[in-house]
């Protein structure tokens, strides 16, 4: 590139017309980001620091080669079907929780809303119910699992259970969605013309709507397996807890290992998910 | 294909498969996995469930325990806004390598940071985290460069993606007058597709304060890590204000990005 003389930026016609305006906002952001990395502690040259980066680099070197003895291999590989077990099972109980749930709040299969406004006490019950689906799906899966670890002791069950209530809120509430923004024609016709709600659900609602609820539900449990590999961080069994467990005695080829077996898993779980969603299209 | 719809339960079709499979699965799951059902859910386990919960139902209010949460949330905001704003600077820099901006760019090192990319990607922030506090030590600095890490592996692909999709008039008309490629991106490139890659950061951003909430679990610093304080110290009026103050922000961040949305698309 040639050099510019600076003349150039004298003349009037070169000059960049944002240029206050882009100073004024550069500085605003620094005085917001200031207290932000104060408040992170944000000091990378920790990272530096003699005797961080005496057992980092310790740590890193036994990275390779990964830990292969057969014994270990064959622990990982039970570790890793009791993620997908516990992703699968959570997944199964949370589906039990949310077809009710989801029965009970979806405005669809209303009787009272045929003729103009929803009655109160089933607008109050639909109400509570979608409340009740937000608070299961904002606290995340992993504070459950410390509350669960905490009441049923350490294992799969805290971890099972975790997967269950989050993921009730989720589908409830995704279910939910997409009972209302399908076709609600057919349910309307049937409901007027007498048929029970649940009649009308079992003709109606769900032929119409199988296809994408299933989907969303294989999706899902994807999502639970990635979640499932973290919750044994917090004592709730799976892959994540021998993880833990390899961490605290800095043995860098256990995690090696356990590394790329998560990521081997997480890949999978997503090649099944995309497979199987496209064998139901 | 024929007129009438074939029907799920045969041998050839693929539905009748994928449940079987599912079914095979789900029994599987629950038989190995051992979870006792009977003695979590029995009346013993049941009565301290209940006794947990109702302990949980009367919170700390004093000032001064509020005011720490209060900065612990604040923490855990900053931990996500930093994360976020790092993982937006890598994710791009490492989107220019991993697209290929025009037909016939050789791309050479596309693959490779894909790779980095999608590793990046495939690790949870939690396990970062954990990672990192062999490094950083405990604190929120450590969470902060956890979330930085997978969210430049999601960003920067999602990045990747939008630069490679991009609409060329602008950057043709450059390419064709000689402009290098490094000012194509500047002056063509990066503008266009600008709003897409704020719209990212900040979909990311709400998904880190979630996440960031989470992370002081393992020692990452934020909410998280007072939780898991005063949790294990059996401290249930603290764990109950706690848990109250992450739910809270966990909806007070949906509210706002819901109606943050709906203000940007009407």
């Amino acid at each position: 590139m040639r050099l510019i003389p600076m003349a150039r930026f004298k003349d009037p016609s070169l000059r960049d017309p944002a240029w206050s305006r882009r100073v004024f906002w550069f500085v605003v952001a620094c005085v917001i980001l200031w207290p932000a990395l104060v408040s992170t502690e944000f000091r990378p040259w920790v990272f530096f620091e003699a005797q961080n980066l005496k057992v980092t680099t310790h740590f890193l070197a036994e990275f390779f080669p990964p830990a292969l003895n057969p014994e270990f291999l064959e622990l990982v590989a039970r570790e890793a079907w009791r993620t997908v077990a516990i992703a699968t099972a959570g997944t199964f109980l949370a589906l039990l929780f949310a077809i009710p749930l989801t029965l009970l709040s979806t405005t669809v299969l209303s009787v009272s809303s045929l003729s103009g406004r929803m009655r109160a006490l089933p607008f109050v019950v639909r109400q509570l119910i979608r409340w009740l689906l937000i608070l299961l799906r904002s606290v995340p899966e992993l504070i459950w699992a410390l509350v669960f670890v905490r009441v049923v002791g350490l294992g799969p069950a805290a971890g099972v259970l975790a997967i269950a209530l989050t993921y009730a809120g989720m589908l409830g509430k995704v279910y939910g969605e997409i009972l209302e923004s399908g076709e609600r024609e057919p349910a309307t016709a049937l409901l007027r013309n007498g048929a029970g709600r649940i009649q009308t659900f079992f003709f109606s609602v769900l032929p119409g709507n199988a296809t994408e609820l299933t989907s969303y539900t294989i999706y899902r449990w994807e999502c639970a397996i990635r979640a499932s590999t973290v919750l044994g961080f917090v004592g709730a069994g799976g892959l994540g807890q021998q993880m833990d467990n390899s961490m605290r005695m800095f043995n860098g080829s256990e995690v090696a290992t356990m590394l790329i077996v998560f990521i081997l898993l997480v890949g999978l779980a997503d090649l099944l998910s995309t497979w199987m969603r496209r064998a139901l299209q | 294909m024929s007129t009438r719809p074939r029907h799920w339960l045969r041998l050839d079709s693929s539905v009748f498969w994928v449940l079987v499979g599912t079914i095979a699965l789900i029994v599987l799951s629950f038989w190995s996995l051992d979870l006792q059902l009977a003695r979590v859910l029995s009346l013993e386990s049941l009565a301290r469930m209940g006794k947990f919960f109702g302990e949980l139902l009367s919170p700390n209010l004093e000032p001064v325990f509020l005011s720490k949460l209060l900065r612990a949330s604040l923490e855990t905001l900053a931990m996500s806004a930093v994360g976020t704003l790092l993982a937006t600077i890598f994710g791009l820099l490492l989107a220019v390598p991993a697209s290929r901006s025009y037909a016939g760019d050789p791309a050479r090192w596309r693959f490779l940071t894909r790779l980095v990319l999608n590793a990046l990607r495939a690790i949870p922030e939690l396990v970062w985290a954990a990672l990192l506090l062999i490094s950083a030590g405990l604190g929120p600095f450590a969470g902060t460069l956890a979330l930085a890490l997978h969210t430049t592996g999601v960003l920067g692909r999602l990045f990747a993606e939008s630069i490679e999709n991009a609409p060329q008039n602008a950057a043709v008309a450059l390419r064709v007058q000689g402009v290098g490629e490094g000012r194509v991106f500047l002056y063509a490139t990066l503008p266009t597709v600008c709003p897409q890659l704020m719209s990212y950061a900040l979909y990311r951003w709400e998904n880190n304060i979630r996440a960031a909430a989470v992370l002081g679990v393992v020692g990452g610093g934020g909410l998280g890590q007072m939780l898991s304080f005063h949790m294990g110290l059996f401290q249930m009026q603290e764990t109950s204000s706690i848990l109250a103050a992450m739910i809270l922000l966990v909806i007070l961040v949906d509210t706002l990005s819901y109606f943050a949305r709906r203000l940007l698309s009407r």
